[in-house]
């Protein structure tokens, strides 16, 4: 019957056509990425971003996030466990990306918890409780802020106060900000891997990236 | 020359399948958030993909019967979107308070054609061919 063969080409060309413009797209996108990650890669790092793991090691992950995210929460303890899988080999770069409504204030709160040198300690107490303080896709700061009390991290929290509105941290999360408009973050979590983005997002893509990284490096 | 009423529903059908991948790929691929308004829109065109493919397969003419309720809802919500972009609407009026706000226009291609332009025209082009369908098969 012609009218079913008719109709059968077309849907089955409609969908070929949807496959390839998405894959042309994406790829381009991807390309186009790690384009502007290339020229702009002063906008990677900067001289505040708290940085964890071997100075020198020859991996770096920069990760834009935002502590209300929950997809950073997923992928939090993934980064670690990569970490741990090649020690001194790989160290962490933490840019903040507070996309959720109030998680800036939450960010200023870890701007002053890294004050009193406490920082990486309640950024994961923080991500461990974050179902407490983030509802309905809104963070909560006076939960949260009372989650961090709670940590026992021995934290001064009147001076903490004092830091959070400090302007020294307005423009750290303002500069963090502004990098994250440079380089097109507009999702979180989003990884560069000495100074590659991800060609898409995903755990494996972020494992295949570092895995090149390792290996350039060994080459070298 | 007259068309079939197949063949019209089958355009219309092509119409609504094209219209459905468009918005899928706009959302999807390109990562456009769609608004309230465009949701409704894409309730009312979804449907239709489905809804005159089973009317082609045997070919039911009363098909437009159950595809025109849909076509032509869209096409209102699509107006009143094109309204709202163009300003002819006052933003205080528009429905949506949460997330992109439909007045809003992301993509404006030759200056002038819009997503809701896009919505409006498909949901014409089907409604036209809907009803020549209807005429047609009286």
């Amino acid at each position: 019957m012609k009218q079913k063969q008719l109709f059968i080409g077309v849907a089955v060309l409609l969908v070929a056509v949807f496959a390839a413009g998405a894959f042309l797209f994406k790829s381009r996108q991807a390309e186009q990425a790690a384009q502007t990650a290339a020229r702009n890669s002063e906008a990677l790092v900067r001289f505040h971003s708290p940085t964890t793991g071997n100075a020198d090691a020859p991996v770096h992950i920069v990760e834009f996030l935002d502590p209300a995210c929950e997809t950073c929460r997923d992928f939090y303890p993934m980064v670690k466990d990569l970490m741990a899988a090649h020690p001194g080999k790989i160290k962490l770069t933490v840019r903040y990306a507070p996309f959720h409504r109030g998680s800036d204030q939450v960010v200023a709160m870890l701007e002053a918890a890294r004050k009193q040198g406490k920082f990486w300690p309640a950024l994961e107490g923080l991500l461990d409780a974050q179902p407490y303080w983030v509802k309905n896709h809104t963070a909560q700061p006076e939960v949260a802020w009372k989650v961090i009390d709670s940590l026992g991290l021995g934290l001064d929290m009147q001076r903490a106060n004092t830091d959070m509105q400090s302007p020294e941290t307005v423009r750290v999360i303002q500069q963090d900000l502004a990098d994250a408009q440079t380089l097109n973050v507009t999702k979180t979590p989003e990884y560069f891997v000495n100074g590659k983005p991800l060609p898409s997002f995903g755990y494996d893509q972020l494992k295949k990236l570092v895995d090149d990284a390792l290996a350039n490096a060994k080459g070298k | 020359m007259k068309t079939s009423p197949w063949a019209l529903v089958f355009s219309a059908w092509l119409m609504a399948a094209m219209s459905t991948l468009g918005a899928l790929f706009l959302g999807e691929v390109m990562g456009f958030a769609p608004c309230v308004l465009c949701w409704y829109q894409r309730i009312f065109m979804f449907p239709l993909v489905f809804v005159l493919a089973v009317g082609l397969f045997p070919f039911d003419p009363r098909v437009t019967r159950y595809a025109l309720p849909l076509a032509i809802g869209g096409w209102l919500i699509a107006a009143w979107h094109v309204l709202l972009t163009a300003g002819i609407i006052p933003e205080s009026a528009t429905p949506c308070a949460q997330g992109v706000p439909c007045g809003l226009v992301q993509v404006e291609w030759f200056g002038f054609v819009t997503i809701p332009l896009l919505s409006l025209a498909g949901f014409t082009v089907i409604n036209a061919l809907l009803l020549l369908t209807h005429k047609s098969t009286k």
